[in-house]
C-alpha cells in the first residue's frame, strides 16, 4: 500500500471551493448531503477549513481575483489533496470561458485528480465522480 | 397619449431643464433632462412622488455616455426613466447616493466600468474591479471609428 | 467606546456557498458596522456575450445565477417582447408561469434549509432539502434538466407539457401541499425559532422605502410590492392569487412570507394546468422575424424579489447594451441597517434573511457592441488591461523610488 492510498483509505473530508460560479453547482454539491443522496453515510463530511480536508472540491469559472485565493488555498492544504474539478465550468471554463475576467479552468491553475462535468452535474454524477477518484488510488 | 401626472410635475419643476417627455406606453415613460437637473429630478420622484429606484445603466454611445436612471412606482406597474447624455471627453454627473443608498453600489459599478465620475459620492471606491482588471481601463467603453470623421 | 474588532466572513466561509466578504466591525458582542467586499464572483459576462444572439443569451442570462435560472430568462423575454411587440400564446404564458412558480417553491424551501443550518438547526435543513427533491423531479421530468432549465425563448417557451404529464404534476403539488403544511407547523410553532428569530434584524416600512428592497424583504416588512400583481407579466393576470405580506420586519416575518408564498404559488400552478387542459390547440411559440430598434425593459418577480433587464436593440442580431439588475443587489444594502446593533451571533441569520445570491449581485451588466459594427476582440481587450496593469504595476515601483 502506497503513502497516497494510506492516507485516503478511511472517510474522506472534503473541502468546497466556489469560484466565480452561477450557484448551481454549489448548491448540487450541498444536495449531495442532504437526506436523498446523504453522503455523509460514507464518511464525506463538509469541513470548514483547508487544513482539515483530504479533498478539495473547485466548482465554477476562476475570475483572476479567485486565483490567487484558490492557490493559497491550495498552498496551505495538507498534502496529499484530491482536487476534483465539478461541473461545466470547473473543468473548462463552460460559456464563461471567454470572459475578460476569466483565469483559467482549475486545471490551469492547480492538478486536477478528477473532473466532474455537467451543467450542473447531478448528485448522482458527483457521486460517480468521487467512486471513481477513490478507487484510482 | 396622455401626460402622466408625474411627468408634468418634473416639466414645472424643472423648467428649461427638462428636454422631452417619451411616454412609448402607459407604463414605460422615458425623460430627457440635462444632467445639471438630476438631483432635483430624483429628489422628486423618490421623495415626493412616490417612485423607488430600480437601478441606473449606463451607455457609451456616438452621443458620448448616457445613463438611464430607472424609477419604478409599484402601485401602477410604471417604469419610469430619468435620461441624461454626459460629456465624451469628461464623463461626470452628481451622485445619487447621498439621497438613497440604493445608487451607491451601480454608481461606483459604472465608474469602474465605463469611468464616469461622480461628484459628491460618499465612497467610490473600486467594488469589482480589484484583482480583476487594472486602474483606469474600463472595459466597457466602446472605440467609436471616431465620431466627427463617419 | 471600546476598540472595535474586526470579524471577517467569507470570502470562502464554510456559512455561505458563495465566494464573498462581509467585514462586521465589532465593539464587545455589538455589531457596529458591516462593510462588504465584492468581486470574488464577477465573470465578465459582458465580453464574452458580445457574440451572442438574443437565441443564445437565454443560456447566458440563465447562468446568471443556478437558483433563479428562470426569473432572468423571464425579465429578458418581457424586455425583449418589448421591443419586438410580441405577445406569447396563453398556452405559453401558462407554461412560463408554471416553470417560475416551481422555481420559486425550490427556491423558498432552499432559503429555509440554508436558514435553519445558519442558526444551528440541522433538522430544518435536512427536511426542507427533502421536501425539495420532488419538485427538482418534476423539473427533471418537464426540462430534462434539475437546474437551467433553458425553457424560454423569445415569443415562446421550448418545450411543451404534454397532457399525460400533467396529473403527475398534479400528484406531487398535493404531496408537496401536504409535507409544506406540516414543515411550516413545525417551524411557526417551534420556541427555539421564535427566540431566534422574533425581533431580530428588523427592517421597518420607511426602511424598505429607503434602500428600495424588494421582493419578500419587502413584503415581510408590510410593503406589497410584487411585480406580478403591478406589471402583470405571463399568466399571472389570468389566475386568482393573493400577494403575502406580513408587518414585523423581522426575520420571523420573512420566514413566514416565504412559506406561505410557496402555498400561493401551488395555487398558481394548478389554476395554470387547468389553464393548459383548455388551450390544447394553442401553439407554445410565436414567430419572430426580426427584433427592431428600440428600447426594453423587462422585470419579472424572482424568488428574491424583482428581476430587471434592460435591452437596448439596433436592429442587428444581437443586443446593443443590456443591463441587469437582480434583486440581491438592492436588498444587501439593508445590512446596513438590520445588522448594526445585533449581536454577532444574530448576524449570520440576519444577512442570509434577505437570501442574498451573489452570483446574481455580481453577474454585472452584460454588454453587447454591435453599434461601431465591429468587434471588439477579446484577446485584444485583454491585451490592453495586461499592458495598463504592466503600467500600473511600473508606477507603483516607481513610487517605490522615491
Amino acid at each position: 500500500m502506497g503513502f497516497k492510498s494510506h492516507c485516503f483509505k478511511k472517510s474522506l473530508w472534503v473541502f468546497h471551493f466556489g469560484g466565480a460560479s452561477c450557484n448551481n453547482c454549489d448548491i448540487e454539491i450541498l444536495d449531495c448531503l442532504a437526506p436523498r443522496h446523504d453522503l455523509e453515510r460514507f464518511g464525506i463530511l463538509l469541513v470548514g477549513s483547508i487544513r482539515h480536508a483530504d479533498v478539495l472540491l473547485v466548482n465554477g469559472s476562476i475570475n483572476k481575483r479567485d486565483r490567487e485565493r484558490l492557490l493559497e488555498l491550495y498552498n496551505q492544504a495538507p498534502k496529499p489533496i484530491l482536487v476534483v474539478a465539478i461541473g461545466a465550468c470547473g473543468c473548462t471554463g463552460g460559456i464563461f470561458a471567454e470572459g475578460i475576467t476569466f483565469a483559467g479552468p482549475v486545471d490551469k491553475i492547480i492538478p486536477v485528480d478528477a473532473y466532474v462535468p455537467g451543467c450542473p452535474p447531478k448528485p448522482e454524477a458527483i457521486i460517480a465522480g468521487i467512486v471513481k477518484l477513490v478507487n484510482k488510488n | 397619449m396622455e401626460n402622466h401626472p408625474a411627468v408634468q410635475m418634473l416639466e414645472t419643476e424643472l423648467g428649461s431643464d427638462f428636454l422631452k417627455a417619451d411616454i412609448r406606453t402607459p407604463k414605460r415613460i422615458i425623460v430627457s433632462i440635462k444632467p445639471g437637473a438630476i438631483l432635483r429630478s430624483a429628489e422628486y420622484l423618490h421623495k415626493v412622488a412616490g417612485f423607488r429606484f430600480i437601478i441606473a445603466s449606463a451607455l457609451h454611445t456616438r452621443n458620448g455616455f448616457e445613463i438611464h436612471y430607472h424609477f419604478s412606482r409599484d402601485q401602477e406597474g410604471l417604469i419610469l426613466n430619468l435620461h441624461v447624455v454626459l460629456d465624451a471627453v469628461e464623463p461626470r454627473i452628481e451622485s445619487l447616493s447621498n439621497m438613497f443608498s440604493a445608487s451607491n453600489w451601480i454608481e461606483r459599478e459604472i465608474h469602474e466600468l465605463f469611468g464616469i465620475d461622480f461628484l459628491n459620492h460618499p465612497n467610490q471606491e473600486k467594488l469589482i474591479s480589484e484583482g480583476n482588471w487594472a486602474e483606469d481601463v474600463f472595459p466597457y467603453r466602446k472605440k467609436f471609428k471616431s465620431a466627427t470623421e463617419s | 467606546m471600546g476598540r472595535k474588532v474586526l470579524i471577517p466572513i467569507g470570502p470562502y466561509h464554510p456559512l455561505q456557498e458563495e465566494p464573498e466578504l462581509f467585514k462586521l466591525y465589532c465593539d464587545g458582542e455589538i455589531v457596529r458596522d458591516v462593510k462588504w467586499e465584492t468581486g470574488y464572483n464577477h465573470r465578465g459576462i459582458e465580453k464574452l456575450s458580445e457574440s451572442k444572439t438574443y437565441e443564445q443569451v437565454f443560456f447566458l442570462v440563465e447562468r446568471i445565477c443556478g437558483i433563479c435560472s428562470t426569473s432572468h430568462p423571464f425579465a429578458f423575454a418581457n424586455a425583449v417582447e418589448e421591443i419586438a411587440g410580441i405577445e406569447p400564446t396563453n398556452r405559453a404564458k401558462y407554461i412560463r408561469s408554471i416553470i417560475g412558480e416551481l422555481e420559486r417553491i425550490h427556491s423558498h424551501l432552499l432559503w429555509l434549509g440554508l436558514a435553519g443550518h445558519f442558526l444551528g438547526y440541522n433538522t430544518v435543513f435536512m427536511w426542507a432539502w427533502k421536501y425539495r427533491e420532488p419538485i427538482l423531479d418534476l423539473f427533471e421530468m418537464i426540462t430534462g434538466n434539475r437546474n437551467s432549465y433553458a425553457m424560454f425563448r423569445v415569443g415562446g417557451v421550448r418545450r411543451d407539457i404534454e397532457e399525460s404529464k400533467i396529473s403527475a404534476i398534479e400528484k406531487v403539488l398535493d404531496e408537496f401541499r401536504r409535507k409544506n403544511d406540516l414543515l411550516t407547523g413545525a417551524v411557526m410553532d417551534d420556541p427555539v425559532i421564535h427566540a431566534r428569530t422574533k425581533g431580530v434584524g428588523v427592517l421597518t416600512r420607511q426602511d424598505i422605502i429607503d434602500y428600495c428592497a424588494v421582493g419578500p424583504t419587502a413584503r415581510a416588512s408590510g410593503v406589497a410590492t410584487d411585480v406580478r400583481k403591478d406589471d402583470p407579466y405571463a399568466a399571472y393576470p389570468l389566475v386568482d392569487w393573493q400577494v403575502v405580506t406580513a408587518e414585523e420586519g423581522d426575520v420571523f416575518a420573512k420566514t413566514k412570507v416565504r412559506l406561505l408564498e410557496m402555498n400561493e404559488s401551488v395555487s398558481i400552478i394548478r389554476q395554470c394546468l387547468k389553464g393548459l387542459l383548455k388551450e390544447k390547440e394553442g401553439d407554445i411559440m410565436v414567430k419572430v422575424n426580426e427584433i427592431p430598434e428600440g428600447i426594453g425593459q423587462g422585470r419579472a418577480e424572482a424568488p428574491r424579489g424583482e428581476v430587471f433587464h434592460f435591452v437596448v436593440s439596433d436592429g442587428s442580431n444581437s443586443p446593443a447594451r443590456h443591463k441587469i439588475r437582480a434583486p440581491s443587489y438592492v436588498n444587501i444594502a439593508t445590512f446596513k441597517k438590520s445588522c448594526i446593533g445585533q449581536t454577532i451571533s444574530d448576524a449570520t441569520i440576519t444577512l442570509a434573511a434577505v437570501d442574498p445570491c451573489y452570483c446574481c449581485t455580481e453577474r454585472l451588466a452584460v454588454a453587447y457592441d454591435f453599434s461601431t459594427g465591429e468587434k471588439i476582440m477579446n484577446a485584444k481587450s485583454l491585451m490592453d488591461i495586461s499592458v495598463a496593469k504592466t503600467a500600473e504595476i511600473m508606477k507603483i515601483q516607481g513610487k517605490k523610488h522615491e
